[in-house]
Parts: C-alpha cells; structure tokens; sequence
C-alpha cells in the first residue's frame, strides 16, 4: 500500500472532534433542539445570541469546532460505509464524498460565522 | 517443463496452490450480534453529528437575518419532524459520548511517577469534563 501521510492527521482531527462532540454538542442539542423550541425554557433573547455566538473569539471557537466536527464525522462515516455495507470496492468515491462534504460544510461554517452581525 | 511433467506424474502429489481467504461477509453481518449491533449504531452517530452541524448553522444564519428570522426559525425547530429528528440525534451523541469516554482509558494510558493511573480515574475525569462543559455553555447561552 502507498504510503498515505495524511491518515495520522485525519485520525487526529478525528478524535478531537470526537472528544469535542461527545462534551458539547449533547448540551447545545438539548438546548437549541429541544427545550427552546418546545419552550421548555425560556429562549433567550436574539441580542443575547448575536453578543454571546457574534464574539470575535467564540466565532473562532465555532468555527474550529464545526471543521473538527465534520471531519470526525467524516471519517467515521467512510469506515461506517467500508465495514457496515461491506463498500471497500468504491474507496475512492466514499473517500470524496464523505471528505468532500466536510471541506464544503466547513467554508459554509466559515461563510455563516463570519457573517454574523458583530456586536 | 520436464521437471514439472515429472512431478505431476508422481502419483498423488498435487502442486501447492493457495488461494487467498476471503470470507463472504454478508451485507447485514452487524445484525447478527448485539456488540456488533451497537459497534454499528455508534457509528451512525457521525450521521447526527453532520445534521447538528446543519441544524446549527441554519440558527447562526437566521440570528444573522434578525430577531424576526430566529423567531422562524425555533417555530420551525418546534415543528414535529424537527423535533423528532433532533431527539433522536440526541440519543444518537449521548450514546457516543458515553462509548467515547468509557473507552478513554484504554486510548489514554497516563502514567504518575511510573505507575498507572487507573482507568476508572480517566474515564470519570472524562466525566467531569463533560459536567463542566455542559454547565459552562449551558450558562454562557442562558445565563450570562
């Protein structure tokens, strides 16, 4: 087999989204999926929002975690594809579709963060 | 040639030939036991991980629009096919983080003056790490 560099890295990028989902997406699901939608708290207010997400940093935050977060799913959805529907005949397009979409997902998340009005 | 004509011609010697083992798998083999069942469920997660992402940016792009847009936006999230969705990706990342932190010991060996740390030490600081995070964001979006 070729010598691939870049697998360690993508395995990196892997298990910090891994880690970085398993810590904080269950929260923000929870809050922005479930008990403001169905008021079960309060939501709060857009000027909150905009203040706390429009933050110079947290924008750099969000916008590392969105790429560490497609990546990781990425990654363990190509192998999800390789062994759970047996697919390792068509490695090259699993390979772009799957990276191919978290590179596209992460300029969008970059586009949509930087639009956001600053405050 | 010759050599090869006399060998064959030895009777009952057959030529050394291996073929590779590759067992058919079926496509449904995770069916067949509950580990394998749930190796493959945990890999499903990644599916619900790229819709939060989704679902998340759709929320930054309509707090860009205004105040009105955000207010679209959560009744549309409080329409039933979102909200299903978005319980059942729940499920899906909490069932994630729980096979991710139990496994953090065996990927995380950490040593303190050459011994072990036990893995149930590791694990819970996982744990601890998780009541942090989520107390933390869970303030900085409805306190604050």
């Amino acid at each position: 087999m070729a010598r691939r560099p870049i697998e360690p890295l993508l395995w990196i990028v892997f298990s910090a989204g891994g880690v970085f989902a398993a810590l904080l997406i269950p929260v923000l699901l929870f809050l922005f999926g479930l008990a403001f939608p169905l008021g079960w708290l309060a939501p709060p207010s857009h000027a909150h929002l905009v203040a706390v997400l429009g933050h110079p940093l947290a924008r750099v935050i969000l916008f590392l975690l969105c790429i560490a977060w497609l990546f990781h799913a990425a990654h363990r959805f190509r192998y999800t594809l390789y062994d759970g529907l047996q697919l390792q005949h068509l490695k090259e397009l699993i390979v772009l579709l799957c990276y191919g979409g978290a590179i596209v997902g992460s300029v969008v998340a970059g586009i949509c963060l930087w639009q956001l009005p600053a405050r | 040639m010759s050599d090869r004509a006399e060998r064959t011609a030895e009777p009952g010697y057959r030529e050394f030939r291996p073929r590779w083992y590759r067992p058919k798998m079926s496509t449904w083999w995770w069916l067949k036991r509950w580990s394998s069942l749930a190796f493959i469920l945990r890999e499903l997660s990644s599916i619900f991980i790229g819709w939060f992402v989704v679902f998340f940016l759709l929320l930054v792009g309509a707090l860009t629009r205004g105040a009105q847009a955000y207010e679209q936006f959560l009744s549309w999230a409080a329409s039933p096919r979102i909200v299903i969705l978005n319980a059942v990706s729940l499920a899906f990342i909490v069932f994630h983080a729980i096979t991710w932190f139990n496994l953090a010991p065996q990927a995380m060996v950490v040593r303190v003056g050459g011994k072990r740390v036990p893995g149930a030490l590791i694990a819970g600081g996982n744990y601890a790490a998780w009541v942090v995070a989520t107390a933390l964001v869970a303030w900085l979006i409805v306190g604050g």
